[in-house]
């Protein structure tokens, strides 16, 4: 399993050694830590945690303190194990992965998993577009400009028939909110990368904006 | 600070190359590829009529009057490594950053005043 957690930097572009340039999105990602590794056994399946992005320790809650073990065993919790050597982290993600036995608790994932001309999905959140017309959201045409025509220029036209149904059907597409939602842009070629400052540079586009959280993923498409 | 990790991804410049103004006649030395294998260099000798971008987007577009008087652009990546070499031949005295007003301009209304810089 390959997978990282990241922000995302902001577009580019790149040349090849052809001279031909091509679109670029630099990811900062990594250094994650694995939080805690999931068995069969132990949760019903097999996976691991890996938390991003170093925060101050008091931004925790207390309970998430503990779960990265960062608090020390007093009188009333003897048996808190002090020390997972797991800085205090703002995210905390799972990887699916039958590879479990590979990890242990604390290890420090960074880009040096991925390699130049591997294929990754990289997940995201949209930036949200509000309230949107069907023009924007889902491509209609629109009405036409001209002959006459007035405020119908972005309208959704016709939504339905009328004595025969009577009715306008569920999931008719209709203006409403738009983005702002989980999207994954699948197979992404990783062209560059950065081991000593954690960037990684993926050919083409990643939902989100600058500054967004993204997780990158060995590609769904093999 | 993510801008600044974005702005230093974006490679050195050929250093080599001049510090290019607008209204500047220029001639482009463009590798460009012949057939398969074969590479040849490629002159484009014209004004510089327009910079923009910036980083590895950086691009200029260069006018030249081709053949029957025809005005021909066309825009180069500063960056790109097919740029050869730009021998700068001369320096204008322009007064915009775009000189598009030279599109609708033939003959001498065409010509800029030179402007020399020592």
């Amino acid at each position: 399993m390959k997978g990282l957690l990241g922000v995302k930097i902001g577009m580019t572009q790149i040349f090849d050694e052809q001279g031909v340039i091509m679109p670029v999105t630099l990811i900062k990602a990594g250094p994650c830590y694995v939080t805690q590794v999931k068995t069969v056994q132990s949760d019903g399946y097999d996976a691991i945690q890996v938390g991003f992005e170093e925060i101050k320790e008091a931004r925790l809650s207390k309970g998430q303190k503990g779960h990265l073990g960062l608090l020390k065993p007093d009188k009333k919790h003897p048996s808190r194990k002090k020390g997972k050597n797991i800085p205090a982290v703002r995210y905390l993600r799972e990887f699916r992965t039958k590879n479990v036995g590979e990890y242990a608790v604390g290890q420090r994932l960074t880009v040096e998993q991925f390699e130049i001309g591997d294929h990754v999905d990289v997940v995201g959140t949209t930036k949200g577009r509000g309230f949107a017309g069907v023009v924007k959201r889902y491509g209609f045409g629109g009405g036409i400009k001209t002959h006459g025509q007035s405020d119908r220029h972005r309208a959704p036209g016709s939504i339905g028939a009328t004595s025969g149904t009577a009715h306008v059907f569920k999931g008719k597409k209709m203006p409403g909110r738009m983005g702002n939602e989980r999207f994954t842009s699948q197979n992404l070629e990783v062209v560059q990368i950065d081991l000593e400052q954690d960037l990684i540079a993926v050919r083409g586009s990643v939902p989100g904006t600058k500054g967004g959280f993204v997780i990158i993923r060995d590609t769904a498409k093999g | 600070m993510s801008d600044l990790l974005l702005k230093a991804f974006d490679k050195e410049g050929n250093e080599s190359l001049p510090q290019l103004r607008v209204g500047d006649n220029v001639t482009v030395h463009l590798r460009i590829n012949v057939g398969q294998r074969n590479e040849r260099v490629q002159l484009v000798r014209g004004v510089i009529i327009r910079l923009r971008g910036n980083g590895n987007n950086r691009n200029f577009t260069v006018r030249r009057i081709a053949s029957n008087g025809i005005g021909v652009e066309r825009t180069f990546l500063l960056r790109s490594p097919r740029i050869e070499k730009i021998e700068v031949h001369r320096h204008a005295h322009v007064r915009r950053a775009q000189l598009y007003y030279l599109r609708e301009r033939t003959g001498k209304s065409a010509r800029l005043r030179e402007k020399r810089i020592y």
